[in-house]
């Protein structure tokens, strides 16, 4: 199955961070890379590379990476300056070396951000994505309750804009990208996923309000409006979807302040 | 030897499953509590069952080998997903998709589990539209479907080309719901290393946490694993390059059997290898055949000329051709051995001459170029970055590539294996595909699976539990395991050798492609069987795994599931060669019809092999599950 590569030409220098956990300092160190094919992706670069590490004795470049298409959301190199590099709506795993050029030196990082910490060289810790949808990125719906499939239509802009927000890979590339590591577009990617849809109304306000409580809690700053984050967004979700966050969210604050708490749930009958 | 009893209910075919779920078990609320679920993986058939254990009162405690649960490679899937909805009126029921699968599968599968998938895939579509995954709709707001190969109704429901993402999604945003509220206890980047069994029963597993390296016990009254299929044995596969078979294997040297493990999917469209450094093939999503027209030039000379220069008289629409009734939409086996024939005989395209045309110019000139952008955009994108080719203005070049495995452990009608205590689903199990899936029925199987199924059957299991007599994870059989996952680190961090992991990974590949791929010989396989041994010791005295134990070590990572997958991968070729017949994935050139089609040996094969270790260096066990079927007559498939 393998076949003849293309004749190899590209010579590149990587220049990575290295940083063996946590709390040791991190360093940028230079490896040569001759001999290099333009259909290779930049995984695959960095796989050559730590091959090459790994048979001289050396410890390899730690990095994060899993599906290699671009839907994972796993990697996550800032590439000379650029949070997934050079590409415009795609994940670092979809760049290919065809986008540099003989003898560049590239500059290799991991996502940098206070709430994503360096695990090791270019991993990072993602977590707090993971804890924001638990606050409240969902519609609770039991496996087993649901109506018709077909019972509440959905007017085709309405899916299809809810579909263009829900395309978020969760990869951090907007907080990278972001000079006030600000969560906001990837917070309203799902808020807005979920309440464009007649099924995401019930819990609408209590979504939205939870969410940007725990962004806010787990130390990610807020949007000033500079967009960066659509730009480096591997899926170019749109900077709108944060206005109908603060949309969402205003209203929600509103409605909470005048809305009399219910008495209390459950108990009584029985 | 293993007892392998279906445990299929009796009863006609339809009401099989509504007569079980009647006549099993029931664990009471205040008593659900008391039990402890552990669920290995987190894609659809993992997300799927923690969460809804969790929602019955289970504590269920999820363990992932990714940074989170949301990049399980059910993430990837494209195309879209079954059910027997019938919204479109074009004659389709739960009989029909049964049918269907069951025929797709050429007749491997065991009839019951099919018909069951078929009657709970309409559920599927309603959970998922209540927890806001955005299929695709009409302009009236229902819900649009599209047509899959191995199918004459359009019964497919997606969302864009990425239907998997938004339905693990939803499958992810059910299981943040539960991890918020307390109900799930979730471990992240902690990959299974062993299963513990204590008193015959699966009751725990071993646990290395790929950040501090830490070993960890964790015990519970029943295990399931959903970690997914074993195609990364091929090393170049649609897979993720982190998809692997350690907990399966694990669970299987611990003796569950694994049930035909040859049967290999290899999907038709995947764009073309183009170096020895490809870490990765990626897939054309099927929906494209619903569109797109696949071609060989009728001349050899024309192989290198550009598309675009060979004149409508010069091209072979070969699936068209050969297969007039299903055309492009014949099913994964059947087109992806046409198009290899076709490279064969010398008619393939492209730099490596390994490739078809799957060409959209028809489409084109049908729906314009905004029509077909509309529907298949993001595969065109994605077909863009890797070839820097446009398929808007020249055919695609696709080439069959390694994409799903059917194979897998064994279960029973329960989906607990040979273990008591042991559960399996989704790709990990061998269950509901015989040996060919067709396309949109593996994120129906896992959702199906966990939705639906494992929260009835478990309780069966469970009601025969005491509540609280689950074993300490300080028990003997536990420090055992521990011990042993512990030795089998520091052995491959003290090899030193010469050569990375990738190395091993890359080789074993090769064999596997070459001899066990899509075309096998008895030559071929025991030539297979002569070379995997030998690299299995090559690896275990030259490869080199930098690093310690106690941090992120990524090559120890690749390491252990590397071993696992060259000890994988000889039982495949033993299965393969000892399975003497033709049936969907699994090709054996000795048994084809004439025409080159699949030769089935119903009074010989026509059942499962379910593998049984019996320790290392002994030849494993082959068990045999007869199919029996009732209800459906077995005959040749006929895409014709």
């Amino acid at each position: 199955m393998v076949a003849p590569s293309t004749p190899p030409h590209l010579s590149l220098t990587l220049r990575v961070w290295r940083q063996a956990g946590p709390s040791q300092p991190g360093r940028f160190v230079d490896y040569a890379a001759p001999g290099l094919s333009p259909d290779m992706s930049f995984l695959e670069l960095l796989d050559v590379v730590n091959d090459g590490l790994t048979t001289k004795g050396e410890e390899p470049i730690a990095f994060a990476h899993d599906c290699r298409e671009g839907i994972c959301g796993t990697c996550s190199c800032t590439i000379n300056g650029k949070p997934h590099g050079p590409g415009q709506g795609v994940a670092t795993c979809q760049i290919y070396l065809r986008a540099f050029r003989d003898g560049d030196t590239i500059v290799v990082e991991p996502f940098r951000a206070r709430a994503f910490p360096v695990v090791k060289d270019l991993v990072t810790d993602r977590a707090a994505f993971d804890k924001i949808q638990q606050a409240g990125g969902f519609i609770t719906a039991r496996a087993g309750s649901a109506p018709d499939a077909n019972a509440a239509p959905v007017p085709k802009p309405a899916a299809d804009l809810a579909m263009d927000a829900a395309a978020c890979i969760g990869c951090g590339a907007c907080v990278a990208a972001c000079k006030n590591a600000s969560a906001m577009l990837f917070v309203a990617a799902k808020v807005s996923h979920l309440g464009l849809l007649p099924q995401g109304q019930p819990e609408r306000d209590k979504r939205v309000l939870a969410m940007v409580g725990t962004m806010d809690a787990l130390g990610f700053g807020n949007c000033t409006n500079q967009y960066e984050c659509s730009a480096a967004c591997p899926k170019l979700i749109s900077h709108d979807f944060i206005a109908r966050l603060n949309r969402d969210y205003l209203a929600a604050t509103v409605r909470s302040a005048f809305q009399p708490a219910p008495a209390g749930t459950g108990g009584g009958a029985g | 030897m293993a007892t392998l009893d279906p445990k299929i209910p009796s009863g006609p075919l339809a009401d099989k499953w509504r007569k079980h779920k009647a006549d099993i078990r029931l664990v009471n609320p205040a008593n659900k509590r008391k039990y402890e679920i552990i669920v290995v993986g987190a894609g659809l058939a993992g997300a799927s069952a923690a969460s809804t254990l969790a929602d019955l009162g289970y504590k269920v405690k999820n363990f992932v080998f990714h940074d989170s649960p949301r990049r399980a490679h059910s993430i990837a899937a494209q195309g879209g997903i079954n059910a027997a909805k019938n919204y479109q009126n074009d004659g389709d029921s739960v009989h029909r998709l049964f049918y269907d699968t069951l025929k797709g599968g050429d007749y491997r599968a065991r009839e019951a589990n099919v018909h069951r998938l078929a009657e709970v895939s309409v559920n599927i579509i309603d959970q998922c539209v209540a927890q806001g995954v955005p299929f695709a709709r009409e302009y009236g707001g229902l819900l649009a479907n599209r047509s899959f190969g191995g199918a004459q109704v359009s019964r497919t429901f997606y969302a864009r080309g990425q239907t998997g993402q938004q339905l693990l999604l939803g499958a992810y945003s059910a299981l943040s719901r539960v991890v918020g509220a307390g109900l799930v206890e979730l471990h992240t980047q902690s990959e299974m290393l062993d299963l513990v069994i204590v008193g015959g029963q699966a009751k725990g597993i071993i646990v290395r946490d790929l950040v501090t390296g830490e070993i960890g016990r964790h015990a519970a009254d029943a295990v399931i694993l959903a970690t997914g299929g074993y195609g990364n044995v091929f090393n170049l596969s649609t897979y993720a390059r982190g998809s692997n078979a350690t907990a399966i294997w694990r669970a299987y040297k611990r003796g569950a059997c694994l049930a035909n493990p040859c049967y290999t999917q290899i999907h038709p469209t995947c764009i073309p290898v183009s170096g020895d450094y490809q870490s990765k093939l990626t897939l054309m999503s099927e929906s494209l055949r619903n569109d797109g027209r696949i071609w060989a030039p009728r001349k050899k000379e024309d192989g290198r000329k550009n598309p675009n220069d060979i004149p409508e008289a010069d091209r072979d629409y070969f699936l068209e051709r050969i297969y007039p009734g299903f055309g492009n939409l014949c099913p994964r086996d059947v087109a992806s051995r046409a198009a290899k024939r076709m490279c064969d005989e010398g008619r393939g395209v492209g730099p490596t001459g390994l490739g078809v045309y799957l060409d959209f110019s028809d489409a084109i000139k049908r729906l314009g170029e905004a029509g077909v952008r509309e529907r298949y955009g993001n595969l065109f994108d994605i077909y863009h970055e890797i070839t820097a080719e446009s398929a808007y203005q020249t055919p695609m070049r696709i080439f069959p590539a390694v994409h799903y495995t059917m194979g897998g452990l064994w279960v029973d009608y329960n989906l607990m294996s040979n273990i008591p205590g042991l559960f399996v689903l989704g790709e990990a199990n061998f269950s509901d595909h015989g040996a060919n899936r067709l396309g949109a029925s593996a994120l129906m199987q896992g959702l199906a699976d966990g939705y639906f199924i494992i929260p009835y059957t478990i309780g069966d299991y469970l009601a025969g539990q005491k509540p609280g007599s689950r074993p300490s994870a300080d028990a003997p059989e536990f420090k055992a395991a521990e011990d042993h996952v512990s030795g089998m680190t520091a052995r491959l961090l003290g090899i030193k050798g010469r050569q990375p992991v990738s190395h091993f990974h890359k080789r074993l590949g090769k064999i596997m492609w070459e001899h066990c791929g899509m075309a096998r010989t008895k030559a071929g396989l025991a030539q297979a069987l002569r070379e995997i041994p030998a690299l299995r010791e090559e690896f275990w005295a030259g490869v080199n795994v930098p690093g310690s134990a106690d941090t992120l070590n990524q090559s120890l990572e690749q390491a252990g599931r590397v071993a696992d997958f060259i000890e994988l991968g000889e039982l495949l070729c033993l299965d393969a060669l000892t399975r003497e017949e033709s049936c969907g994935g699994h090709f054996r050139e000795e048994h084809q019809h004439p025409d080159g089609e699949c030769k089935r040996d119903d009074a010989g094969f026509a059942h499962v092999a379910a593998w049984e270790f019996q320790g290392a260096g002994r030849t494993p066990l082959r068990n045999i599950e007869p199919l029996n079927y009732e209800f459906v007559k077995m005959s040749v498939r006929n895409y014709k």
